[in-house]
């Protein structure tokens, strides 16, 4: 169990974290989401020990860490740009942990070189431990850092937009991996990442954070259906983000009436475009006129257009938009399937 | 290599290559052999006899001293420095930097003369060594500490640009890997830079064997004792031994070759690991 503790951390006026509470429970691989600038990096540096709050304290397994050294934490960090050794070749970047302990836990050469090519193994590098850093892919790099890491190991496993630097097909194998490698060590982990497609499918629990606050903390499917804010509802995928007039726990869009909203006054509604759905021109409900429509592969995107001029994004599969013979200046009629309101503009 | 678009007539590339070769021919390989001529002037033994003298032999024996004493400083200095600059966050650090750069910004002469105002007899610290009986000025001392300051900047300067260029993740890394400062610093930090450390560490060498204007200033000029090399070869030339003077001067001539060829040799032996580690 690893706890922050309403930590805070500033740069000279640049408040990083202010006071940011979050546990993490053994054996669960957290996301820390959000966008640059949110504090994400700074929390986990000050997990590392690389870093110390300004205020709060941080606890692992029950005992404060507050003051304790990033030598000392035995917490596995794996660096954006990876910050192997370049002087070393893999070997001896993945030994360099084993070899720098003291004391009786220290173990002799022969074990090492065991563990180092188990190591070397499972991060499926078996037959390249004499090359350099210089000498990898970045993929290969990135597993290099991963089994340094692991090498010591550490009771949490801490990593710094782990895929930031890959390209797209290999970013997908490795988290692919790193998602069965967790399963199979049952280690501790938190990732930071800006990618929410990244964490939702990576992690068991997503912490979403703005400003150096945490917005919401939650398991990637309570993120993306009920987000706990308007930043979250924005920063997890598309959202129609519109106007509107909330009386009586209804909120009036144009012909359009949603349940929600608490507070009677404006508010913002914020809809996903698969909950606004395209349907035959029917006098029941309200209509739009359809403004533009994009085919993206499997999915088609379209936009449409209330009477009042407030436009919606829909999203609708290939056969929903053959059926209905989708086409520009078309009329149709629209049904919101889901719609959350806030109090507010919703920025 | 092969590129059409950055080829240039035959003509335009021979007149450069001449060029330059012409300007080295003049400025350099001429003076060189003009004083390996001079100093063989009238033969191998005379050569010999000009170096074999006592005067002669406690300038060598100054220099590799005066040499001995503030490289090590200088590499002491320069690494903890440019550490300082590149991993750590403090006030005053820009002016840490400047003040590095100061030794090549101030003449030698000025450099020379700090300390002569300093430690002379009319200097701020002066009285209080004649008290304890200490000499500075006109001593071995004040020609180790002119020689420090004009070549303090070598070490620092090329170490700090690599440091700064490397980062501190590495040594993070070390950190969260369970090692010290200390054996971060021996096993990360020191083999990362040793190209650098190499490279400044021979023109260090280089210019406090060969410096000339500061070490003049506070030296005195007393013959076997405080007459660095070159020194003592301004000294034979204007004493009209010719033989002596480019004698001593073909000694300091080939450091330079040596250094030259050290640093060669070594950039040609590590290639592999130069282009692995990415210098």
């Amino acid at each position: 169990m690893i706890e922050v503790d309403a930590v805070s951390k500033h740069f000279g006026d640049f408040m990083a974290l202010d006071r940011v509470s979050l546990s993490i429970g053994q054996g669960k691989l957290v996301a820390l989401l959000g966008p640059s600038g949110s504090g994400k990096t700074t929390l986990l540096r000050i997990l590392a020990g690389l870093e110390q709050p300004d205020l709060g304290r941080i606890r692992l397994g029950g005992v404060d860490a507050t003051g304790l050294g990033a030598r000392d934490r035995r917490i596995g960090f794996v660096f954006q740009h990876y910050a192997l050794f370049r002087h070393m070749n893999i070997a001896a970047n993945i030994a360099f942990g084993l070899k720098v302990r003291k004391g009786p836990q220290r173990l002799n050469s022969a074990m090492i070189d065991e563990k180092v090519n188990t190591l070397l193994d499972l991060v499926q590098l078996g037959g390249l431990a004499g090359r350099y850093p210089s000498q990898l892919s970045g993929g290969q790099r990135q597993r290099v850092a991963l089994a340094r890491a692991l090498a010591v190991e550490p009771r949490l496993l801490l990593l710094d937009e782990p895929f930031g630097a890959l390209d797209a097909q290999v970013r997908k194998d490795l988290r692919r991996w790193l998602r069965r490698l967790h399963d199979e060590m049952g280690l501790t982990g938190v990732f930071v990442t800006h990618d929410q497609e990244e964490a939702l499918e990576v992690a068991d629990e997503v912490v979403v954070m703005n400003k150096g606050r945490i917005e919401q903390i939650g398991t990637p499917s309570e993120i993306y259906d009920s987000p706990a804010t308007p930043f979250v509802y924005r920063f997890l995928g598309n959202v129609n983000a519109v106007a509107c007039n909330v009386s009586g726990g209804n909120a009036r869009i144009e012909g359009l009436h949603v349940a929600g909203g608490t507070v009677d006054g404006r508010g913002t509604a914020f809809i996903r475009p698969h909950d606004v759905e395209l349907l035959e021109l029917s006098p029941d409900l309200p209509q739009a006129t359809v403004r533009l429509v994009t085919v993206l592969g499997p999915l088609v995107r379209a936009e449409v257009v209330l009477p009042d001029g407030t436009a919606l994004e829909s999203e609708l599969t290939r056969d929903q938009k053959d059926r209905l013979d989708l086409r520009r200046g078309q009329e149709v009629s629209i049904f919101l399937r889901k719609a959350k309101v806030f109090v507010g503009d919703g920025a | 290599m092969n590129n059409q678009a950055i080829r240039e007539p035959a003509l335009v590339r021979w007149t450069l290559t001449i060029l330059a070769l012409a300007f080295l021919a003049l400025f350099l390989a001429l003076p060189l052999m003009a004083v390996l001529v001079e100093a063989f002037a009238k033969g191998w033994n005379a050569y010999l006899r000009a170096l074999s003298t006592d005067v002669t032999l406690s300038s060598i024996r100054l220099t590799l001293i005066v040499a001995a004493i503030s490289v090590p400083l200088n590499i002491a200095f320069g690494l903890s420095a440019s550490w300082a600059i590149a991993k750590f966050d403090f006030g005053g650090k820009s002016l840490l930097i400047s003040l590095i750069e100061l030794p090549f910004s101030v003449s030698p002469v000025i450099s020379g003369l700090i300390y002569v105002l300093l430690f002379g007899l009319q200097g701020l610290l002066g009285p209080w060594l004649v008290e304890n009986d200490l000499r500075v000025i006109f001593a071995v001392p004040g020609i180790v500490l002119a020689t420090i300051f004009v070549t303090f900047p070598f070490v620092a300067r090329e170490l700090i640009p690599l440091m700064e260029e490397q980062g501190r993740e590495e040594e993070e890394a070390a950190l969260t890997l369970g090692a010290s400062g200390l054996r971060t610093f021996w096993l990360v930090t020191l083999p990362n830079v040793r190209w650098g450390l190499f490279y400044g560490v021979l023109l260090c060498n280089a210019r406090a064997m060969g410096e000339f204007g500061a070490v003049s200033v506070v030296s005195g000029h007393i013959r076997g004792l405080t007459n660095t090399m070159p020194l003592h070869v301004e000294i034979l030339y204007n004493e009209y031994d010719f033989v002596g003077a480019f004698a001593v001067a073909s000694l300091l001539a080939l450091l330079a070759l040596v250094t030259l060829a050290a640093k060669t040799a070594l950039e040609w032996w590590h290639r592999d690991e130069l282009v692995a580690t990415g210098h």
